[in-house]
C-alpha cells in the first residue's frame, strides 16, 4: 500500500535532491537552512530533508562546479552558509529539465505478482480483486479530501498519487477480465 | 432514507439487474461502480422511479415508490429528487438556462425568479457563457455541466447523477465533483453517483460494486468484502460483453 510520503519519495528519488536544490538555488543564493525550509514547503508530504543531506549535497554540487559559496556569515555555523548556483549548474539544471524519463518497459511491483498469481489460481481472483479495491479507495478518499484543502503544491502531490492508484485498479480489474475470457475460452 | 430490496428487472432476455438491494441514508454519498453493462443506470434509474423493477421494492421514508402510478412518480421525482443522464437529455429548442430554470417552473416558482436562480447555478459551474446558447450549440462537457446545474437548481433531496463527469477531463471534472460534492455536503443532500471512473468513486462516503446485475461488493474507509465463488460468476451468457 502506498501512502502520500512514500509516492512523494519516489518523485524525489526520480528528481534527485541534487536538481532540486539546483533549481531552489536559480531563484537567489540561498543558505542551507533556507533551502531545507523550501523544500520541504515545496514537497509537502515528502520526509524532510535532514540537515546532512542538505549539507552532503551543497558539498558535491560544490565539488563538481555547480554551486559555490557566496557569502559565510560571521559566527554562523555551517547553516549560515549562503551558496549560489554558477554558470556551470545552471547549464546543468536547463540540462536535466530536458530530459525525458525514462518510461519504463515493465512493471515490477509486490501488487503486480498478487494479481497475477490470484488470477491464475482462479477463485481467489475476485475475492482478491475486491479487497484491494476497497483498499486503495479507502486511500484515494483521503487523498481527494486532502486535496480539497490542502495548498496547490499538496494538490499536485495528491493528483500524482491518486492518478497512480487509479491506474493500478485499472488495470487489476482489465487483468481479471482479460483472465475471466481467457478461462471462458479454455471452458468452451 | 432511500432503500432497495431484492431487485430485478430485465430487458426482453437481459436481466440487466437480478436481486440487488441496497441502503442510502440521508445525506449519504454513494458510488455506483462496475463494468459497462452491469446494471449502474438501471439501478439508478429505479431507485429515482423512472423505472419499475419487475420484483422487490424500492421505498423513500418507507413509502413505497415503485407501486406509485406514472403521475405520482413524476410528482414524487419532481419534488425531491435533480437527476443528471448519462447522456445530458436537455430541451433541444430551449436555451441553456432555460433548460436549468424547467424544473423550478414546474415546481411553481415565479418566471423571472426561475432565470435568476438557474443563471446563478450556472455560474456556480463555470459555464455562465453558455447561458443563452442552444443544447446543439455547446461541446458534451459544457451540456453535461449544464445537466449537473439543472439538476442542483431545484434544491432536491436527493440528486441522481449517471456518470457526471463522463464527456469532462480531470480539472473540469474535479470542479463539477467539487461543486456536486460541495453542495450536497453544505445541504445535507443525498447523492447517488454512478461512474467507473475510481477517481470520481473516491468522492464517495461508500461504495455499491455491481456485476452482472448483482452486488459483488461494497466498500467503506477500511472495509474489505469476500469475494464471489470460484467458477459460478461468468455464467450469465457473455451479454456483459461489448
Ligand atoms: N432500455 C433498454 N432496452 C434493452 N436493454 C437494456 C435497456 N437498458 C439497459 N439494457 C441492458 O441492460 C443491461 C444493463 O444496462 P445498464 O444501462 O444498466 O448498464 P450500465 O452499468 O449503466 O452500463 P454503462 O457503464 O455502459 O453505462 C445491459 O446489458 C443493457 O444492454
Ligand atoms: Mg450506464
Amino acid at each position: 500500500m502506498y501512502s502520500l510520503g512514500e509516492y512523494i519519495e519516489c518523485i524525489v528519488a526520480i528528481m534527485s535532491t541534487r536538481h532540486v536544490l539546483l533549481g531552489l538555488l536559480a531563484e537567489r543564493p540561498k543558505h542551507g537552512y533556507e533551502l531545507k525550509k523550501e523544500h520541504d514547503h515545496h514537497l509537502p508530504g515528502a520526509r524532510p530533508l535532514a540537515y546532512g543531506q542538505v549539507y552532503a549535497t551543497l558539498q558535491r554540487l560544490e565539488r563538481d562546479g555547480f554551486a559555490e559559496v557566496a557569502e559565510t556569515a560571521q559566527g554562523g555555523g555551517p547553516e549560515r552558509t549562503v551558496y549560489a548556483i554558477t554558470d556551470r549548474g545552471g547549464a546543468e539544471l536547463a540540462r536535466w529539465l530536458e530530459e525525458v524519463e525514462e518510461s519504463a518497459p515493465y512493471v515490477v511491483s509486490p501488487l503486480f505478482s498478487r494479481v497475477v498469481v490470484a488470477a491464475v489460481t482462479g477463485g481467489a481472483a475476485d475475492g482478491y480483486l475486491l479487497r484491494q479495491r476497497a483498499a486503495h479507495l479507502a486511500r484515494m478518499r483521503e487523498l481527494t479530501a486532502e486535496r480539497r484543502s490542502g495548498s496547490p503544491a499538496r494538490a499536485l502531490a495528491a493528483d500524482y498519487a491518486l492518478q497512480h492508484l487509479d491506474a493500478d485498479l485499472r488495470w487489476i480489474e482489465t487483468a481479471m477480465e482479460r483472465l475471466a475470457d481467457l478461462r471462458g475460452e479454455i471452458d468452451a | 432514507m432511500l432503500e432497495a430490496r431484492a431487485l430485478r428487472k430485465a430487458f426482453g432476455r437481459t436481466t440487466a439487474l437480478d436481486g440487488v438491494s441496497a441502503e442510502i441514508g440521508e445525506g449519504e454519498i454513494i458510488a455506483i461502480t462496475g463494468p459497462s453493462g452491469s446494471g449502474k443506470s438501471t439501478l439508478l434509474h429505479c431507485l429515482a422511479g423512472i423505472i419499475r423493477p419487475e420484483a422487490g421494492e424500492v421505498r423513500l421514508d418507507g413509502r413505497r415508490v415503485d407501486t406509485l402510478d406514472e403521475d405520482d412518480r413524476t410528482r414524487l421525482r419532481r419534488e425531491n429528487f435533480g437527476i443528471v443522464f448519462q447522456f445530458g437529455q436537455l430541451v433541444p429548442e430551449l436555451s441553456a438556462v432555460e433548460n436549468v430554470a424547467l424544473p423550478l417552473l414546474f415546481n411553481r416558482h415565479g418566471r423571472r425568479e426561475s432565470l435568476r436562480t438557474a443563471r446563478s447555478w450556472l455560474e456556480r459551474l463555470d459555464t455562465a457563457d453558455c447561458a443563452d446558447h442552444l443544447p446543439g450549440e455547446l461541446s458534451g462537457g459544457q451540456l453535461q455541466r449544464v445537466a449537473v446545474a439543472r439538476a442542483l437548481a431545484v434544491g432536491p433531496r436527493v440528486v441522481f447523477a449517471d456518470e457526471p463527469t463522463g464527456a469532462l477531463d480531470s480539472l473540469a471534472g474535479e470542479q463539477v465533483m467539487d461543486t456536486l460534492v460541495g453542495t450536497a455536503r453544505e445541504s445535507r443532500t443525498t447523492l447517488v453517483i454512478v461512474t467507473h471512473d475510481n477517481r470520481v468513486a473516491a468522492y464517495a462516503d461508500r461504495e455499491i460494486v455491481l456485476r452482472d446485475g448483482t452486488v459483488a461488493g461494497a466498500s467503506t474507509v477500511g472495509t474489505s468484502t469476500a469475494g464471489a465463488p470460484a467458477a459460478g460468476a461468468p455464467a450469465a451468457g457473455g451479454e456483459a460483453t461489448t
